[in-house]
Formats: structure tokens, C-alpha cells, sequence
């Protein structure tokens, strides 16, 4: 009994040691750094005068609504914050400028697009992916609709079809990858906004340009382009006036989501390693066991595990 | 050792008024259910897109995974550590945890968007290594193989020899009692390999369980998420598997009017301490080094909810059963063994829905009244088929006539 019981919390101290090392074991070389160089869009929101011309654009480009242009004149929806909906995937929210009430700041929201997204890891069925143009797209047809992905999400991005009885989907900015796909194509926002506020391109460039801005004018910008390195970098990047956490966005450190779950993942269930390590030291300890009490032999499952 | 165990069908009057009631649940929660396959989720649940995970993940999944720990813990200590004495509580649990899979996969079903795509994950172009759900969904689907090939032995022994069928059908008598022979045979041979595979399928998945919010670091409450979630997961689960063995043998001693199995039971429960009592230095131990027990006095809800679970679930019936006294006592170890269970149940709430603060958020979650009417018919359902199972198939162990005590 004694042997047992103290093989049993031995066995116990083992996994207690396992499961703190590989939670504090910092994860293999990160696969953001592996990532080719996608597309993104560099939004400047010093330039946006919240005319809501890229939701129209979008809503359009998306078959979501089908409001005229001018409804979207409207600015009585600004008193609220509105945010990502099954048919909206992307708003624009006014935030009010505490030093200078006649300016304030729009910030447009849409799925930023990671690097790394967390939503893709989450996806047990490989709904979510991330594409070599940096697009992050859904395939319906494979999803079980768990909405682990919606869990994932630091942006609180993608939303759901909780309506729909039969085929729900999780919709999200799709990076309008089918008009981005042929030669010149923009994403329908960035080619209906009229102000110098979406530039479309590659990432690399991009974030030269965020900062050429900044330097270009250090009074003006934030010395900040996030997206950089948020989440371990996102597609969609951002300048700002103003801090950005008075702007409502997320506070959320360089480390791409995924690392944490898929680092413990990996450790444990490499080659199956553990599982089959446990199998083999139960098997010992049923044979131990069975010994003990002088009872026939029998087969213990050892030898089928090598 | 204690003589080999025979075990046999309960018989006792089905119907009590507390089957009744459980009919009334059942039904309610069926006439839900269609309701809710013809009009989606968003007519009986308060889901939204900040609180995509409510009651049904965090109670009839999150829970019913880990309250069916019963399962491989008993079947841990009888066939693996050979505690024979405890043969006698293994094929209540074994049912317990059979049916709890059974009913985690269908409170799935009605959680899920797309129900009908819940084989998904077993088609290899589908698989994604990299998620934690994947792994959960895998060693699940496993497992609950496992747990009925464990059980097909107790069924079949049931009609071995005595395959008596209506009718025209009697010719087939003889046939049906060959396969069973043949079913009963092959797992037999491999059993010995079966229960090991449980264990090791159950550490890996309650542990994985834990890991599943670890993706979701900047919207979980600090009191709960520590990387070593997933092993607080496991501890809990080991530590709870005695005491819902005990919470439900008791229940079921007193449903159906048998005396308690104290001589079982009181030697039982001397585990859950030590189990219990890991679980608890883990969890301070954890709160002290992440810095993160000032959160404690916070005076929100979710420390509320922290210090109930702890001190309601954990600490206080680990006081309790330290005591030889109260464990021999069954209206004690009722009571203890209720707070373990009780005290695992809100820590999965709060791991699942609690500690779950997304941003762009208008109000909290609270579950709809539907949607807890459907968890109390889930639960109501299990029960009722937990008595018929009982009633049909040799579980609970014969009763031994009062004047021979241990009559083999």
C-alpha cells in the first residue's frame, strides 16, 4: 500500500515539474519572424474625417447592407460606440479630443489581420488561416462553429451569426482577398476613402512609410505605429495623435497570442512522448502492483508500448 | 483482500416522484432543444460576440469533463494501483463517466453552431495540430471509445447465456449469444490495455481543458489565468474523482432506499485529502508567486467568486475530511464530498465565464433562463438514464442479505 501510494505522488511530482518547466520554457524560435512579408494597410487616423465612406464601401463590397451613401452622413451614430457585428466588418468611432473639442479623432476598426493570429491557432479544424498575402480568411464549409476562435481574438474581432439556425458563419474582414488578388486590385475601404487616411501595400513598406511620418512630423504623431509589434505584428497599422489607449485600442504586448498554448502543446505532446511515458510507468506500476498481492500474471501492457 | 465482488440489477420500483420531476426537466429541455435547432442560438441563449462561451460550455462541458474524473481515478486505484476493496464503486463511476462523455457531446452539439460538422477534427485534412481544442476534441472522441469498450464486457455479461429474444426473432438466440461470447472475449484480452489508455487519454485531456483560455491572455481575470492552468486542471480533476464517486454512490444508496457503502466509501474518501490538499498548496502556491493574491481584496465579483470556490470548495471540505471522524460519518462525508464537487463545478464557471472579461463589451453575460432549463434537462436526463442503466445491467454491487455480511 505505502509503495504505492508513494509511487503514485512521485508520479504526481513528475507532471507538477513537467507542467511548470514547459510553461516557463520561452517557445522555439517564433514563427512571426518565419512569416513572408504579406500585404497591409497603413492607416493614418490623423487624416480620417469619419465620413464612413469605407463602411459603405465595405457593406457594399460584402453584400452586408444595403444603405444609400447618404444615410451614412448620418453622425448622430458616432454618441455611442458601435463595434464589429455579424454584418459589420468595419465602423468607424469617434473618440473626442479632451484639448480641442472641434477635433476629434476617428479610428476605424476591422480585423487587423496578425501575423500570428490567435484565431487561427485556436481553430482545431483549420477554418481560419493565414495566407502568404497576409490575409486571414474562413472557410465556412469546414467550421464546426465552436467559436473558440472569438475566444482567441485579443481584438475582439470576429463575430457570429448567432440567428442563423442552420449554417452560421464567423464573419469577419476578409481583406476583400478576391479583389486584392488581381493586378492593382485594393481592398474596397481603401479604394473608396477620400482622404489620404488608407494606404494599401506591402507590410515592409508600410511600416517605412509609418515612420517616415513620424520623423516627418514628431509633433503631430505618437512615436508609435501600432501594429508593429502588437500581438507579434499585425497586417493593419495604425498612426495616431493621441495615445493610443485613449483611442480605445487594445493594450496588448509583442508576444504573438498563440506562443503560451501551443509551446505547452508541443512540449508535452511531442512524439507523444509523455502520454506514451505515463502508459509505460502505469503499466510498471499495474504490473508492481498485481505482484504485490500475489496474484496470477498476466500481461502488462509495457512491451506493447516500445 | 476483500472477496470478489458480484454485482446486480437493481430491483427496485422505477418510477418515485423523483422521477417525475426528472421527466418534467427532460421534457422541458427537449421542447428547448427544438426550438433551438429551428431558430439558432439566438433565440434561447444570451450569447453574444464578446461572451461567445456561456453556461453550456462552462457547465455541461467544462464540468461534466471533469466531474467524470470518477471514472479513471477509480479505475486508476482498483486495476492499476490493485485496491481491490474499491472494486466496488468502479462500475457505478465507470457509468458515471460513460454517460457524462455521452452527455458532454450532447450539450456540444446544441452549443455548436454547425452541429453537423462536429467529425470534423477526426478527418486528417482537417486536423490542426497547433490547437489545444483539437486535442481536447481527439483524446474526448477517444476516450469515450475507451469508456464504452470498458463497458460492453458488463453489458454483455448481462445476456451471456441467457439471450432470450421475442418471437420469431428466437431463432437468432443462439447467434446473438455467439457475438456477445466473441465481444466479451476480444475485450477481455485487451483490457488490461483499455484501462491504462484511459488514464493516460483522461490526464491529457483535463489537463488541456485547462489550457484551452491560456489563448486568451489579456481578456482573463489574473486570479485565474497562470500558465500552469492546465496542471491546476488535472490536480482538480484527480482531486475531485473520489468525491463525486462518493457524492453519487450516496445518492443513489438513498434514491433507491440500500444502506450506504461506508465500508467502501470511508476508505475512500482517506484519498481525497491528499488529492484535495495537493490541488490546494498548488493554487495558493501559484497565487503567491504570480503576485497576484492582492487581487483577492479587490472587492469585485470575481474575487467573490475566487474566495467562494476556494474556501466553500477546497479549503473547507479539506478540513473537514482531514478528520477520520467525519469520514466515517456519512452525513459528513455526504456534505464534504458535495462541497468538493460543488467547489470544482464554480471553478470551471469562473474559468469559462467569470474570469472572461473581453473588451468592446456593453454588458456581462448572464445564461438565459433556457439555457438553464437545458443544462437541468441534461443533467435530469444523465440521471434518469443512470437509473435505468442500473436497473438494467449488473453496476451497483449485490445486496448482501442483512444477517451475512461479506456473503460471497
Amino acid at each position: 500500500m505505502d509503495l504505492n501510494r508513494r509511487r503514485f505522488l512521485q508520479f504526481l511530482g513528475a507532471g507538477a515539474v513537467g507542467g511548470i518547466s514547459t510553461a516557463v520554457t520561452p517557445a522555439e524560435a517564433s514563427s512571426v519572424e518565419n512569416i513572408s512579408d504579406g500585404y497591409g494597410v497603413l492607416v493614418d487616423t490623423t487624416e480620417c474625417i469619419g465620413c464612413r465612406k469605407c463602411e459603405f464601401a465595405c457593406n457594399r463590397e460584402h453584400h452586408l447592407t444595403d444603405l444609400p451613401l447618404e444615410r451614412y452622413e448620418d453622425t448622430s451614430v458616432f454618441e455611442t460606440e458601435r463595434w464589429l457585428q455579424a454584418n459589420a466588418y468595419t465602423v468607424v468611432n469617434r473618440h473626442p479630443n479632451p484639448e480641442n473639442a472641434a477635433k476629434p479623432t476617428f479610428v476605424k476598426s476591422q480585423c487587423l489581420h496578425c501575423l500570428d493570429p490567435a484565431c487561427a491557432s485556436a481553430c482545431l479544424v483549420g477554418a481560419l488561416q493565414r495566407q502568404e498575402n497576409g490575409a486571414v480568411t474562413y472557410d465556412a464549409w469546414k467550421c464546426m462553429g465552436c467559436r473558440y476562435c472569438m475566444v482567441a481574438c485579443p481584438f475582439q474581432v470576429p463575430a457570429y451569426e448567432y440567428g442563423n439556425a442552420l449554417t452560421p458563419q464567423v464573419r469577419k474582414c476578409t481583406f476583400c482577398a478576391s479583389r486584392t488578388a488581381q493586378e492593382g486590385g485594393l481592398p474596397a475601404c481603401v479604394e473608396m476613402c477620400p482622404q489620404n487616411c488608407l494606404t494599401y501595400g506591402k507590410r515592409s513598406e508600410l511600416l517605412a512609410l509609418a515612420h517616415e511620418k513620424i520623423a516627418g512630423n514628431p509633433e503631430l504623431y505618437q512615436d508609435h505605429v501600432y501594429g508593429e509589434s502588437e500581438a507579434g505584428g499585425t497586417s493593419w497599422l495604425y498612426l495616431a495623435a493621441r495615445p493610443f489607449t485613449e483611442l480605445k485600442f487594445q493594450d496588448i504586448g509583442p508576444e504573438p497570442i498563440p506562443h503560451l498554448t501551443e509551446t505547452i502543446q508541443h512540449s508535452i505532446f511531442k512524439f507523444g512522448a509523455l502520454p506514451l511515458m505515463l502508459y509505460g510507468m502505469l503499466g510498471a506500476v499495474m504490473r508492481i502492483a498485481k505482484g504485490g498481492h500475489g496474484r496470477h500474471a498476466e500481461t502488462t501492457a509495457e512491451e506493447e508500448v516500445s | 483482500m476483500a472477496a470478489e465482488i458480484s454485482y446486480a440489477p437493481v430491483q427496485r420500483r422505477f418510477f418515485t416522484p423523483g422521477v417525475y420531476v426528472l421527466l418534467a426537466l427532460v421534457l422541458t429541455a427537449m421542447a428547448l432543444a427544438v426550438y433551438r435547432f429551428i431558430f439558432g442560438l439566438e433565440s434561447v441563449t444570451n450569447l453574444t460576440n464578446q461572451y461567445p462561451w456561456g453556461l453550456w460550455i462552462g457547465v455541461d462541458v467544462a464540468t461534466g469533463v471533469a466531474l467524470a474524473a470518477g471514472g479513471f481515478t477509480t479505475s486508476a486505484l482498483a486495476h492499476i494501483f490493485h485496491r481491490k476493496r474499491f472494486e466496488a464503486v468502479v462500475r457505478p463511476a465507470l457509468l458515471t463517466a460513460m454517460l457524462g462523455y455521452t452527455f458532454v457531446g450532447l450539450g456540444l452539439m446544441l452549443d455548436l453552431g454547425r452541429y453537423y460538422n462536429i467529425w470534423h477534427p477526426a478527418w486528417p485534412t482537417m486536423w490542426q495540430g497547433n490547437s489545444v481544442l483539437f486535442e481536447v476534441g481527439m483524446c474526448v472522441m477517444a476516450y469515450l471509445t475507451v469508456l464504452y469498450s470498458e463497458f460492453a464486457p458488463i453489458a454483455c455479461e448481462r445476456f451471456i447465456g441467457r439471450v432470450n429474444l421475442p418471437g420469431r426473432l428466437a431463432s437468432w438466440n443462439g447467434i446473438v449469444d455467439r457475438v456477445l461470447r466473441s465481444v466479451n472475449g476480444t475485450l477481455g484480452r485487451v483490457m488490461v490495455l483499455l484501462i491504462i489508455a484511459g488514464v493516460v487519454l483522461s490526464c491529457m485531456h483535463q489537463s488541456s481543458l485547462g489550457a484551452l483560455m491560456l489563448i486568451a491572455p489579456y481578456k482573463m481575470h489574473a486570479l485565474w489565468y497562470t500558465p500552469i492552468l492546465p496542471l491546476l486542471f488535472l490536480m482538480s480533476a484527480i482531486a475531485v474523482g473520489y468525491p463525486m464517486v462518493v457524492f453519487e454512490s450516496m445518492l443513489a444508496s438513498r434514491s433507491f432506499g440500500r444502506k450506504p457503502e461506508m465500508d467502501v466509501l470511508t476508505p475512500l474518501s482517506a484519498f481525497i485529502p491528499i488529492f484535495l490538499g495537493i490541488y490546494m498548496v498548488t493554487k495558493i502556491a501559484d497565487l503567491l508567486m504570480r503576485d497576484a493574491y492582492p487581487l483577492l481584496f479587490e472587492g469585485s465579483f470575481q474575487s467573490f467568486m475566487f474566495l467562494l470556490e476556494m474556501g466553500g470548495g477546497v479549503i473547507l471540505p479539506f478540513a473537514m475530511l482531514l478528520s477520520s471522524r467525519m469520514r466515517r460519518s456519512s452525513r459528513m462525508l455526504f456534505s464534504a464530498s458535495m462541497l468538493v464537487v460543488l467547489g470544482v463545478l464554480i471553478n470551471r464557471v469562473n474559468v469559462f465565464i467569470v474570469a472572461y472579461r473581453p473588451p468592446h463589451t456593453q454588458s456581462a453575460y448572464i445564461p438565459s433562463v433556457a439555457e438553464v432549463l437545458i443544462t437541468a434537462g441534461l443533467i435530469a436526463t444523465l440521471m434518469l438514464v443512470y437509473r435505468v442503466m442500473v436497473t438494467l445491467f449488473p453496476i451497483l454491487p449485490k445486496e448482501h442479505p442483512a444477517h451475512l455480511p461479506g456473503d460471497n
